[in-house]
């Protein structure tokens, strides 16, 4: 990276991220995650294509059937098609995790940016605030707040977004505080930018590599949390079947009827170790001096 | 060092007394009141009925009002009347805390001897296949749901198997210790394996960084047997930042008990939290979300003390 390249614009160019792409790809392991992502969450959207079955469709002449080849998954009390409802549970799953990390992600980054950038008072009201946050139970708190969802996958997102800004607030913040000090960041001040344009053109692109790290994280948390939430009965509700609450129905049946316990928890587990795997080689990827050993 | 903790245990009061608004605002401003375990049934309620019922609950009162009237009872260690039980909140707490706590602590110990094992072999056998299959472990160990972990496990040791209980604490009519014992393996081991992956990834990592330091270096130079280096010189400061570590996740362990002992109908205060919800027993949760809110905040002071304790080149002023 040159010197004027920095000081013209944020760094977001084809060069950087082809960069990232060259230092990812070293990574054998996040690559295969990212194509495991990609293919599960492009299977899950294309459920009506492929899914040979509704996911309420309830067949009462094939309840209860182990896997084979008519039903991949087995189906279950009502004779639905496992597979289908595993397909349609990813779409409100993985909808929930991209949606709070965004949520969570991109408030964590106001938080920080402003604690950082405009400092004394305003950074230690926000970092008292961080800490308040912090000292809350998480899944406590979000079984409380499950009363406020009215069981729809929006409103659970942003909740649980709300509930995971606090870790990219702090990172960001610390990232804030040295970039601030830049040349570049004194330039824009000296030709007169104002704070707002200075902190989104020059202070928060230059944050962005923890700021995605944190983002890829946050997808699986946030998976996790809602499908801990379905399955105690309190997240998105029955009939819209979710892994969390797929689980929550097979808990009863468990004995007789594995399948239906193993498949959707196992969707989970694939895809929460892709994201984390993602994250992990993206760390790397966006920090190569740094403490990856 | 007195001085700062002094300063710290000070700080802690505003900072329980911001939980308690926000947690109080939180829970008094959700839709759907107490009331609506009474609806739910389905019958027809007389408006009025319902309406008396707020009023006898203290729910139809403004919701400054209701906070500085629990406030001023929490101050002497009245924590209100349960809704569901009307029996004080803090007898409930304290008849169901011991069984959380016991679990916890169980799983604590487990996972800290655990992962204190894993972490030194992964770090002394670097690349080794126990390093790389103890890292595999450990990502799957960290991305996997805690319930889904407790489902499988259900299955084969209680269902399949038949070698461990599948829920409670004590079989009926053939309790003992032993059998007690039985019933801790499942739960504990599924609340700590988070934590198993998370330290000894951890301990792993710093324990490499410090066996190229010079005084591990020295140590070797002198003589000293390896399984004295490793054991003496390079584990104990590898440790230390683990420790404070460990301290945090210990009040984060709040969070994973509440499902283990829903799925294992471990009767302490996480099962007891979730039947809180479903009743919508306002002062039952208020305590128990306090409890667990002040448990953070005291381990976040553990671990800050414990490192300052462990490594003297930290000073606090």
């Amino acid at each position: 990276m040159s010197e004027g390249h920095v000081v013209h614009s944020a760094p977001e160019t084809r060069g950087d991220w082809g960069q990232v792409w060259m230092h990812l790809r070293r990574h054998k392991l996040a690559v295969l995650s990212f194509w495991v992502f990609v293919l599960m969450a492009a299977v899950c959207l294309a459920a009506p294509m492929i899914a040979r079955y509704e996911f309420d469709a309830i067949d009462l002449s094939s309840i209860r059937q182990r896997p084979s080849l008519q039903h991949w998954m087995g189906t279950d009390d009502l004779g639905r098609d496992l597979f289908t409802r595993v397909l349609y549970g990813g779409r409100v799953s993985i909808l929930i995790g991209l949606l709070a990390a965004v949520v969570g992600t991109g408030l964590g980054s106001a938080v920080g940016a402003v604690a950082g950038y405009y400092g004394r008072r305003i950074d230690n009201a926000l970092m008292r605030l961080t800490d308040l946050a912090y000292s809350i139970p998480t899944l406590p708190l979000l079984i409380v707040l499950s009363a406020y969802t009215a069981a729809a996958a929006v409103s659970m997102s942003v909740i649980i977004g709300l509930l995971s800004w606090m870790a990219t607030a702090r990172v960001v913040r610390g990232e804030v505080l040295s970039i601030k000090e830049m040349a570049y960041v004194e330039a824009a001040r000296s030709i007169g930018a104002a704070n707002p344009r200075i902190i989104m053109r020059h202070v928060l692109p230059n944050a962005i590599g923890p700021i995605v790290v944190g983002a890829t994280l946050a997808v699986g948390n946030a998976i996790i949390l809602e499908s801990s939430l379905s399955f105690l009965g309190l997240g998105i509700q029955p009939p819209t079947p979710t892994w969390g609450n797929m689980l929550m129905d097979a808990q009863a049946t468990m004995a007789t009827k594995p399948w239906l316990t193993i498949f959707p928890g196992l969707a989970i587990l694939l895809i929460v170790l892709a994201v984390n795997f993602i994250g992990d080689g993206l760390q790397d990827a966006l920090d190569p001096t740094g403490r990856g050993s | 060092m007195t001085t700062y903790v002094i300063r710290r245990v000070l700080q802690m009061i505003p900072m329980v007394l911001g939980v308690t608004i926000v947690v109080f605002a939180i829970i008094q401003a959700a839709p759907g009141g107490p009331e609506g375990a009474l609806l739910e049934t389905g019958r027809f309620i007389d408006p009025q009925v319902i309406e008396n019922y707020r009023e006898r609950l203290g729910v139809d009162q403004p919701v400054h009002v209701q906070y500085v009237r629990w406030l001023g009872a929490a101050i002497t260690g009245d924590l209100g009347v349960s809704f569901s039980t009307t029996r004080p909140v803090a007898e409930m707490i304290r008849e169901r805390l011991p069984a959380t706590l016991e679990l916890m602590g169980a799983s604590f110990l487990f996972a800290a001897v655990v992962a204190l094992a894993l972490g030194v072999f992964s770090a002394v056998r670097q690349y080794s296949t126990f390093d790389h299959v103890a890292t595999g472990l450990s990502f799957v160990g960290i991305a996997m749901p805690v319930f889904w972990f407790a489902l499988i496990l259900q299955l084969v040791f209680s269902v399949r198997l038949g070698w461990l209980p599948v829920a409670g604490t004590e079989t009926v009519g053939a309790s003992s210790l032993g059998d007690h014992l039985m019933h801790l393996i499942l739960p504990g081991l599924v609340l700590s394996v988070r934590y198993i992956a998370g330290w000894s990834r951890y301990l792993r990592s710093s324990l490499l960084s410090v066996l190229r330091a010079d005084y591990v270096r020295t140590a070797r130079a002198k003589g000293l047997p390896e399984t004295v280096v490793v054991g003496v010189h390079a584990v104990r400061n590898a440790l230390i930042p683990l420790v404070s570590i460990m301290a945090l996740n210990l009040a984060g362990m709040f969070s994973g008990a509440v499902i283990t002992e829903t799925i294992f109908a471990w009767p302490g205060i996480g099962r007891m939290f979730v039947q809180a919800m479903f009743a919508r027993d306002y002062p039952l949760l208020m305590g128990i979300l306090l409890l667990g809110s002040v448990m953070v905040i005291v381990f976040n002071l553990v671990a800050d003390i414990l490192y300052g304790v462990l490594d003297p080149r930290i000073r606090y002023e």
